[in-house]
């Protein structure tokens, strides 16, 4: 870490850690306390025409783009070296593959938003925490974008994996490289400060239905039977997040 | 043998009024908060009408329930588990809000606020989804009493090939009302389409639940309903539906709107029956055959075997009880004179009919010495069989008949041991108590023999 000025080492060391902290600390929370609020909070009800467009292509498009980080950030340049593939290939591959899944991001949070926005049966819907949200996921978007088809497409490249990936990778490792990080140009270090910031959020929003994505249902019988179970009453204001009382907002 | 208890409901159709008592009783109880305005779990319905939401009945729109595959085996209407997944974040059959109706209140304050001297100060519809103002287009007793309205019957599934036959001109008209909760069926096809695994059906009594901790909002249980009795909740982005009232059942009482149905026309109680014969039933190859198959599934609470069994797999002895004593069991299984609610759905309901007499007057005046007066009676009812066939034995009529010369027959016995017009009250002549011995007689089944005890063979 020598080298790194205090600084440096505050915003890609410190807060991030501190950052992963509050991921963990409040999903524990979140699930104790309130899994009644755990929910992907749809609003297909409301809306139902722009939806249709919007969230499979957003879906779908951060699929792609999760698939296209584990490949690009967590597995490191000399395995794929290891293995022959060449650094031309690999770019392309990363560009091409690259800019689908941000053109099927794009396209789906453009309308997302656009929806939650405009429309005003979703928009009542909209909580705080849902803003603070969706602009994370904006800037994150956008600032991943951006070089993924400016620079590694149309420009003459940039090899994140020997900037933001070790840096990426060194968090989990604690041995985070914060020069590697702190030399990447400042698009990519926008794009990593937003997605850490993300992570501090994330428990706290709608963001927390991604760890529940039922793939259980593949195999589970259809039809479930649960016996009942006695339980007694809650203590008044022990209990998490319940129905809302008449005239509270979202 | 798999002996499993469940919860059941007859609703004897003659008797409902429309007075949406049941509607507003459980309103208060259940959905009286935000995120549940458009949520009813009892609704009453105009027949013909479209029903809420509008042509729910309709599962070539809506692909609710279960059908059979190309092999014959039982699979969701809407599609398979790796379907559901793939489309859980848009789901294709899910109903809109507006398919409700825009729930609204009114802008009561301008009521109070207006100056002395407005004359007629109105207040304005406010949309609870929005909090803005709003024109209302729908709701959900938007057609009561209405059947026959243009724009509504015509729209009604059920009268699907039918339209020639009913003429819904004014003075062929005719009406019913179908007052509906979730049927807390068998084979439950919200349960099977919930991708969380949170819907369940309780195996002590098998009310279906969700469970608001576990779900996660996936909407896949409000399409795969084909009554469309899940609804969401646009507040809490999680999915609810009649409880059965279980808590009111776990503490021996009626549910609520048993309890408060001014007709007093909704009969509770148990029925015991085989869940190993669930799934055949459900997939017996004839929709026609569905309600003779769930018939099937039911097991007899006073036949010592079952009793023995059902001893040894844990149900107690006073449930047992209450099996053989419960008037729906009687009603569906014994007298055989309540229907299913669309079988062809194949989720085996559990909240069966007792079809309309229509107008009752015509059926209960017609007795006398001749009995095919009161058959005759039947063919001229004004609800065509086939409408009520369409609706509860998945367009088999002969059934419908049947049941209603049935209702009709008992009808002619029990007013012909009561005292009539200028009888009534006369000296030396007692009046015969309710239950007296003229109406244990057996009666003559009409449709021939059947299954199980006579048709009005006395009291369960
Ligand atoms: S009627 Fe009730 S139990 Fe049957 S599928 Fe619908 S919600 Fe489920
Ligand atoms: S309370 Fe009874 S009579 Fe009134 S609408 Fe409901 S079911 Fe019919």
């Amino acid at each position: 870490m020598s080298g790194a000025s205090g600084w440096q080492v505050f915003w890609w060391v410190v807060l991030p850690y501190i950052a992963l902290a509050i991921f963990v600390v409040g999903h524990v929370w979140r699930w104790r306390y309130d899994q009644f609020g755990w929910t992907s909070r749809s609003t297909q009800l409301q809306e139902r025409k722009l939806l249709k467009w919007g969230s499979p292509l957003f879906h779908y498009g951060t699929f792609a783009a999760i698939g296209g980080h584990v490949i690009g950030v967590l597995i490191p340049e000399r395995w794929t070296r290891a293995i022959g593939i060449p650094e031309t290939a690999y770019r392309w591959f990363s560009a091409g593959a690259g800019t689908l899944a941000a053109v099927l991001v794009i396209g789906g949070v453009v309308v997302l938003a656009g929806r939650r926005l405009l429309v005003p049966r979703v928009r009542a819907t909209t909580s705080p925490i849902d803003y603070v949200a969706l602009i994370l996921l904006l800037i994150v978007i956008l600032t991943g974008i951006a070089p993924t088809i400016g620079v590694n497409l149309l420009g003459h490249g940039y090899d994140y994996r020997t900037t933001v990936a070790p840096w990426f990778r060194g968090l989990f490792a604690f041995s985070p490289d914060v020069r590697a990080i702190a030399s990447a140009p400042l698009i990519y270090q926008v794009h990593a400060t937003a997605a850490w910031m993300i992570w501090a959020v994330w428990p706290f929003s709608r963001l927390v239905h991604a760890w529940s994505a039922p793939v259980w249902y593949l195999w589970r019988p259809y039809v479930v039977y649960r016996a009942r179970r006695a339980s007694p009453p809650a203590e008044p204001g022990t209990s998490g997040r319940r129905w809302r009382k008449i005239g509270v907002p979202y | 043998m798999r002996v499993m208890a469940q919860i059941a409901m007859v609703m004897n159709l003659d008797k409902c009024i429309g007075c949406h008592t049941c509607s507003v009783t459980c309103k208060q109880v259940w959905t009286n908060r935000p995120g549940t305005e458009y949520v009813y779990f009892n609704n009453v319905e105009t027949k013909p009408g479209v029903g809420y939401p509008k042509r729910y009945e309709d599962q070539e729109q809506w692909q609710g329930g279960w059908t059979l595959d190309r092999k014959g085996r039982l699979a969701l209407k809407a599609g398979g588990r790796v379907k559901k997944l793939a489309t859980l974040f848009w789901n294709p059959h899910l109903p809109s809000i507006d398919d409700y109706g825009d729930p609204w209140t009114y802008d009561y304050q301008t009521l109070i606020d207006a100056p002395a001297g407005t004359p007629n100060p109105s207040a304005h519809a406010i949309s609870a989804l929005t909090g803005k103002d709003m024109p209302i287009r729908w709701g959900a007793n938007w057609e009561d009493n209405l059947a026959g309205a243009p724009g509504g019957a015509e729209a009604d599934p059920n009268l699907a090939g039918l339209q020639d036959a009913v003429r819904l001109a004014y003075e062929q008209a005719f009406m019913f009302y179908l007052p509906r909760i979730c049927e807390h069926c068998l084979n439950p096809s919200c349960v099977a389409s919930c991708p969380s695994g949170a819907m369940y059906k309780r195996a002590e009594d098998g009310i279906v639940l969700v469970d608001q901790d576990r779900c996660r909002g996936w909407r896949m249980c409000v399409s795969g309903c084909p009554y469309k009795k899940v609804y969401f909740n646009h507040r809490s982005g999680k999915a609810e539906k009649c409880t059965f009232c279980f808590p009111r059942i776990e503490a021996g009482q009626p549910t609520i709107c048993s309890e408060t149905c001014v007709g007093r026309l909704r009969y509770l109680g148990l029925l015991l029956y085989d869940a190993d014969k669930v799934l055949a039933a459900a997939a017996t190859p004839e929709p026609a055959d569905l309600y003779q198959a769930q018939l099937g599934v039911f097991l007899d609470p006073d036949d010592p075997e079952v009793r023995a069994v059902a001893t040894r797999q844990g149900i107690p002895a006073d449930w047992l009880d209450a099996a053989s004593r419960s008037p729906v069991y009687a009603l569906i299984a014994r007298h055989q004179v309540a229907l299913p609610l669309h079988p062809e759905y194949r989720t085996l309901p559990m909240v069966w009919y007792i079809p309309p007499l229509s107008p009752v007057a015509d059926v209960a005046g017609a007795y006398g010495d001749d009995a095919d007066a009161v058959f005759a009676a039947i063919e001229a009812l004004r609800i065509p069989a086939e409408y009520l066939a369409n609706l509860f034995t998945a367009g088999d009529a002969g059934q419908v008949r049947r049941v209603l010369r049935v209702l009709a027959a008992i009808r002619t016995v029990m007013r012909a041991g009561q005292p009539v017009g200028h009888e009534r009250g006369r000296p030396g002549r007692p009046v015969p108590a309710a239950g007296n011995r003229q109406v244990r007689r057996p009666v003559r089944d009409p449709a021939g023999p059947r299954r199980g005890r006579g048709a009005a063979a006395g009291p369960a």
